[in-house]
């Protein structure tokens, strides 16, 4: 009835080419800008700041950084963990080092850091194919975290070989460091999520988003039409890097605020953004928001229930929650291999015959 | 001979038994690799699974109590018998072939012809699974096994060899458990390759592996060998599981000896089982010589990320590693 796109007439090339096509789909895309930063900043509070909305956002970046990587350019990685790391100790070293620039500079340069060293371990992707090079990813994992626990001048010689953030100012207000309040942290990453999110959607739609969807759909076939593999991979490993790094400076700074490498850039978390991604959606900006959002609301919606409804010891509900994201996981896969954002998909071209199907 | 030297071939020789272990998992990966394409990360989630309903079978233990406990309030913990070792490994084959057929049929029978990926993540789900099950079975403590297997250093290996160096070598110091490690995964490999070759079921189990269309087409069953295979991949668990939990404990870090089991893998071969037990003990020598010689100089405990480096310097120059299928590549 109201998503369709007949009498929606396009008069430029611009609009003929916008992100948005459909008038509905631009309104609720700007309705929903409007209520994530005219209204949620109002009402949120510390819990839902700490145990959902920041760790939300931060994903959604990492699950953004690893989709073009995986989703776009067909390079399975699984040392997500190990750039979030590189990111958090980038951050921190500058943080330290120059007190005096702003943090949303430090931010972007840790990105930068991130994306060298992400393209230093893409370096092998040219050679290396599909499991194996996802079990060589595994390398930068291991060895980045073990560095980051061994070279003592990464964590500025402190005692306990923690990181912890200093407080810092964006405006006068505090945004990283004890007495940051929430919706200051939500509106920071707030801020980079929506930034990030605008720079992937199109970069994937313009050249370089169609030279990695090239490589990926058959690497051979794409260098005969002229693709550089050499260059698309490695932007892609960059690119990544980039944002992923970007997470991991905000996890660390904005989000948890003092940090332990082995401990909260595992290989557990490089999982955990490959999971986002594959349930959210391979190859879709969206689906890496439904994917983080999926995950980062499954724990809690579970702890919620077993523990303050039904009242189960806490092991008991953290064995359980075990074996209900497995099974949830191969539940999807099966169903709907390719993730939340296929559902949407599909709700939206039922929109659009709705109410009259024929 | 110089002490030094004694000790390098001490460490040489404890490498070698580490890395027998490294192949025994990898095993378990070439093994459902080779027969469904499916890249198994709960490998080796599936050892620890194995090794704690091993234990648990022997204890006695009721399934599932600390859960029935906490909701019907009662306080049930054991049947009270325990149960001889060899009849409780009989079970948990039992219940790993059980696992498999469940695993086939619930989970990879849908999942037929997906990207490789897709089916990779699946296992990592699986993982996840099978962890938290395990846990809710039999309790997430750390136990101990006790199949009657030697532990300890050989004394007669230490008495044997002290005379070779000088006065400050000791002799070579074996663990009893790791020989006895060797000649397990020594027969297990060799009665798997008869298997293989020889036996019926072999035959077609290789036919699947070559080529599943034709083999359908021939009349062989996938869905039975897949069944098989996912078994055979349950017994090599459960003999990894129960090595390596009576070397160090059941408990939740024996799932991470998946992770170390990849690099043998990539090293060897995603296809070949010589693959496996060749980069299994090039990973085994290669990490703790290097670990002996250079680790102490960088701040030790390079065990953790050697093995994936040096096989990722490696690949680069052969990228389907030692023994892989050769990578042929057309448009």
């Amino acid at each position: 009835m109201f998503y369709r796109e007949a009498g929606d007439f396009k008069t430029s090339y611009e609009a003929d080419s916008q992100t948005f096509p459909i008038k509905f789909d631009r309104y609720r895309f700007w309705a929903m800008l409007a209520v994530a930063y005219l209204v949620i900043p109002f009402i949120i509070n510390d819990y839902w700041a700490n145990a959902i909305l920041v760790p939300f956002l931060i994903y959604t970046i990492a699950a953004i950084g690893l989709n073009i990587l995986t989703g776009y350019c067909g390079q399975v990685s699984l040392g997500t963990g190990g750039f979030m790391a590189v990111g958090a100790y980038a951050m921190y070293k500058l943080m330290t080092s120059f007190p005096d620039v702003s943090v949303v500079i430090h931010v972007i340069l840790a990105g930068g850091i991130t994306a060298v060293v992400g393209a230093a371990f893409g370096l092998p992707s040219l050679r290396i194919k599909g499991f194996y090079l996802a079990v060589a990813t595994l390398a930068a994992q291991f060895f980045l975290v073990w560095l980051f626990n061994k070279v003592a001048w990464f964590y500025n010689y402190s005692a306990s070989g923690q990181i912890n953030a200093p407080e810092r100012f964006v405006g006068g207000i505090a945004v990283t460091g004890p007495n940051t309040d929430a919706w200051a942290k939500y509106m920071i990453c707030l801020v980079f999520v929506t930034v990030c999110a605008i720079i992937a959607r199109n970069l994937t739609r313009g050249t370089m988003g169609r030279k990695w969807m090239a490589i990926r759909d058959m690497d051979i076939a794409a260098e005969i039409i002229g693709v550089n593999p050499l260059q698309a991979k490695l932007t892609a490993f960059a690119v990544s890097s980039f944002f992923i790094g970007i997470s991991g400076a905000l996890f660390f700074s904005v989000y948890l605020g003092a940090v332990e490498v082995g401990e909260a850039f595992g290989i557990q978390k490089s999982f955990l953004v490959l999971f986002m991604v594959i349930i959210g959606g391979l190859g879709s900006i969206f689906g890496s928001f439904a994917g983080a959002g999926f995950l980062v609301l499954l724990p809690v919606a579970l702890k919620v229930i077993g523990v303050d409804l039904l009242g189960w010891p806490t092991d008991i509900v953290a064995h359980l929650q075990l074996v209900i994201i497995g099974a949830l996981i191969m539940f999807f896969l099966i169903k709907e291999p390719h993730g939340l954002a296929q559902f949407w998909r599909i709700a939206k071209e039922k929109l659009r015959l709705w109410p009259f199907p024929y | 001979m110089s002490a030094d030297f004694l000790y390098g071939i001490e460490v040489i020789l404890n490498g070698l038994m580490a890395g027998v272990l490294y192949a025994l998992v990898a095993l378990g990966f070439v093994l459902i690799f080779k027969a469904s394409g499916i890249f198994n990360y709960a490998q080796g989630v599936m050892a620890l699974f194995a090794a704690l309903t091993l234990v648990g079978i022997m204890e006695g233990q009721v399934p599932f109590s600390h859960i029935i406990n906490a909701i019907f309030g009662t306080k049930i913990h054991h049947f009270g018998w325990h149960v001889p070792a060899l009849l409780a490994i009989f079970l948990t084959l039992c219940v790993m072939v059980a696992f498999a057929w469940a695993v086939q049929k619930f989970v990879f029978r849908h999942l037929v012809g997906q990207e490789p990926i897709i089916l990779f993540m699946a296992t990592i789900g699986l993982a996840y699974f099978l962890e938290g099950m395990g846990d809710l079975m039999w309790g997430s403590d750390i136990k101990t096994l006790k199949v009657g297997l030697p532990q300890g250093g050989s004394r007669w290996i230490e008495d044997m060899t002290s005379g070779l160096g000088g006065n400050d070598f000791y002799g070579f110091f074996i663990d009893k458990l790791d020989m006895v490690a060797t000649v397990v995964a020594a027969i297990l490999v060799m009665s798997l390759i008869a298997f293989a070759q020889y036996s019926k079921q072999g035959r077609a189990m290789r036919a699947v592996a070559d080529d599943h269309q034709a083999a359908l087409s021939v009349g062989i069953s996938l869905n039975f060998i897949w069944v098989l295979v996912w078994s055979l991949a349950g017994l090599v668990a459960l003999v990894a599981g129960v090595m390596w939990g009576a070397k160090s404990g059941v408990q939740f870090s024996l799932s991470l000896i998946a992770l170390k089991a990849l690099p043998v893998l990539m090293l060897g071969g995603f296809t070949s089982i010589p693959g496996a037990i060749v980069g299994g003990l090039i990973i085994g020598v290669g990490e703790k010589l290097f670990e002996y010689t250079i680790g102490g100089m960088i701040g030790g405990a390079t065990e953790n990320w050697f093995a994936y480096v040096l096989a990722l310097i490696f690949l680069v120059f052969r990228p389907q590693g030692l023994f892989g299928e050769k990578i042929i590549e057309r448009v």
